[in-house]
């Protein structure tokens, strides 16, 4: 269950980059490749294993003020993302 | 290789994708043509092992004639250029070719995720931690059974099961992704569950049990690959029970069954000329890796750019869209997501590469894979296993006949 004090990191199997090509932020792992659309590369660039979900939406919140209360979509994209493995979760 | 299939699930804030529709509209061909997106280098058609599932060329072609380390550089530059973001390092084996760190390196430093496909022959722990200094993404380790005596048999080669399991222990332990690749057929196929019990003790994040392909050396054994029916659906089954018990745990399980048994084609390649990009140790550059067997002529890297031979070539665009397609594909409402199958397949079985796959139940040459199954049950010629260019400076004999197989 994912709260404002989850720590979410990396699985390092997965590697996090701008493509230029595709003009989006992907994930690579072997043989595979996902793309991830605006808001899950904005909020993926955020995640560095210390920074808690909490600390997250609010450094969205700063960059996007017209965008309205993100926290749901911050728990829910991290709970995907957890979920497919591209990150754990650290209490 | 495996070719993965494309995921079908769709998140509602992420996309799982193999092809990209690039913006840019270029005139000369019928379709939007995408980046290509997934380059596989075949670095050297030489290797220690025979498995006579090869699907390389039984022609293995001249050795001294491969692309030099300065040659492979370039081409990784231009991909990626293009947009290419994964490659593959494949063979025969890739770590017999000396420059291999120093190909890694540079196709890291451009941004490609690197992929080694190999056998695992070869390896030793320092070579896998240079390969990880000159930043090597993963490793994929081939097995051909669950233990030595399948492996090594079908392997050709003694040791072989050992070596391959000592490196697989070592790439999980010095921290890369660990992909494991069991070639699966008539001749192993009954090893699944201890294959998975294997897969669990290597820690192995990622498992492809993978059904040979028939091309190439397979295509020539085919009859002795080919599983049967019976042996796929037990195999789904106990694929399916062994997951079950994981309980989201330990290895993520692949199992690719052989296009054989269905009755519509793959989607090869994804489309010809729309994601991948092969190019053969001669520098030949393909749409897949069996293209060089079609009436077709293909460029090589050495005459030719990346660009140029991704968008303005000829035979890259000859199986572009559906102009080229006869019926009934051309008036099928599935083209669009299997585009008649596999062009290399229609060609080895019909003899015109233009023809409907004949997996396909409505090719008028379906009857051919009924044979094939058929033909299978029961084959009539021996094993041949793969000759490489090592041997070949003692065998004057092209094919060695094996007439017995010690399972």
């Amino acid at each position: 269950m994912i709260t404002s004090t989850t720590t979410p990191s990396f699985n390092t199997m997965f590697r996090f980059q701008w493509e230029q090509a595709q003009n989006c932020f992907v994930l690579l792992f072997p043989e595979g490749m996902v793309k991830l659309n605006g808001s899950a590369g904005e909020i993926m660039q955020l995640i560095d294993g210390v920074k808690t979900v909490q600390q997250i939406t609010d450094a969205l919140q700063n960059k996007f003020p017209e965008a309205g209360d993100l926290s749901q979509d911050v728990i829910e994209f991290i709970t995907i993302a957890i979920e497919k493995k591209w990150l754990y979760n650290d209490h | 290789m495996t070719i993965k299939e494309p995921s079908k699930t769709q998140e509602n804030k992420v996309q799982e994708i193999e092809q990209v529709q690039n913006t840019e509209q270029l005139s000369n061909s019928s379709a939007n043509i995408g980046p290509p997106l997934w380059l596989l280098a075949e670095l050297t058609y030489d290797c220690p092992l025979h498995c006579p599932y090869c699907s390389n060329p039984t022609e293995l072609g001249d050795i001294k004639k491969e692309l030099t380390t300065q040659q492979w550089c370039q081409v990784f530059s231009e991909a990626r250029e293009m947009g290419a973001v994964q490659l593959g390092f494949s063979g025969g084996e890739p770590l017999l070719r000396k420059d291999l760190e120093v190909l890694v390196k540079h196709a890291r430093e451009l941004g490609f995720y690197t992929n080694l496909i190999t056998s695992g022959i070869g390896l030793t722990e320092k070579r896998i931690a240079k390969l990880k200094v000159a930043g090597l993404d993963h490793i994929q380790i081939s097995f051909q059974g669950a233990d030595p005596e399948v492996n090594d048999a079908i392997a050709g080669r003694g040791n072989a099961y050992q070596q391959k399991f000592n490196m697989a222990k070592a790439v999980k332990a010095q921290g890369y992704p660990m992909v494991l690749n069991f070639v699966m057929s008539k001749q192993n196929i009954a090893q699944i569950p201890e294959i998975m019990r294997l897969s669990c003790e290597l820690e192995a994040d990622y498992v492809e049990l993978a059904t040979a392909q028939y091309y190439g050396w397979a295509y020539t054994n085919r009859d002795h690959l080919l599983p049967s029916k019976e042996q796929l659906v037990e195999s789904e089954r106990l694929v399916n029970e062994f997951r079950d018990q994981q309980e989201g745990k330990g290895p993520h399980f692949i199992f690719v069954t052989p296009d054989y048994f269905e009755t519509r084609p793959k989607a090869c390649m994804n489309g010809w000329g729309t994601t991948f990009l092969t190019v053969t140790p001669d520098g030949s550059a393909l749409p897949c890796h069996s293209a060089k067997m079609l009436p077709l002529t293909f460029p090589n890297v050495k005459d030719k750019s990346i660009r140029d031979i991704w968008q303005q070539d000829f035979s890259f665009d000859y199986f572009r869209g559906d102009n080229w397609m006869p019926q009934p594909c051309k008036s099928c409402d599935e083209k669009e997501k299997d585009f008649g199958g596999c062009r290399c397949q229609a060609y080895m079985m019909t003899g015109d590469m233009h023809k409907t796959d004949p997996v396909c139940s409505k090719s008028e040459d379906h009857h051919l894979i009924q044979q094939a199954i058929e033909s299978a049950t029961n084959p009539s010629k021996a094993i041949v296993k793969r000759i490489n260019h090592t041997a070949d400076k003692y065998t004057k004999d092209p094919s060695l006949n094996i007439t017995q197989m010690k399972i």
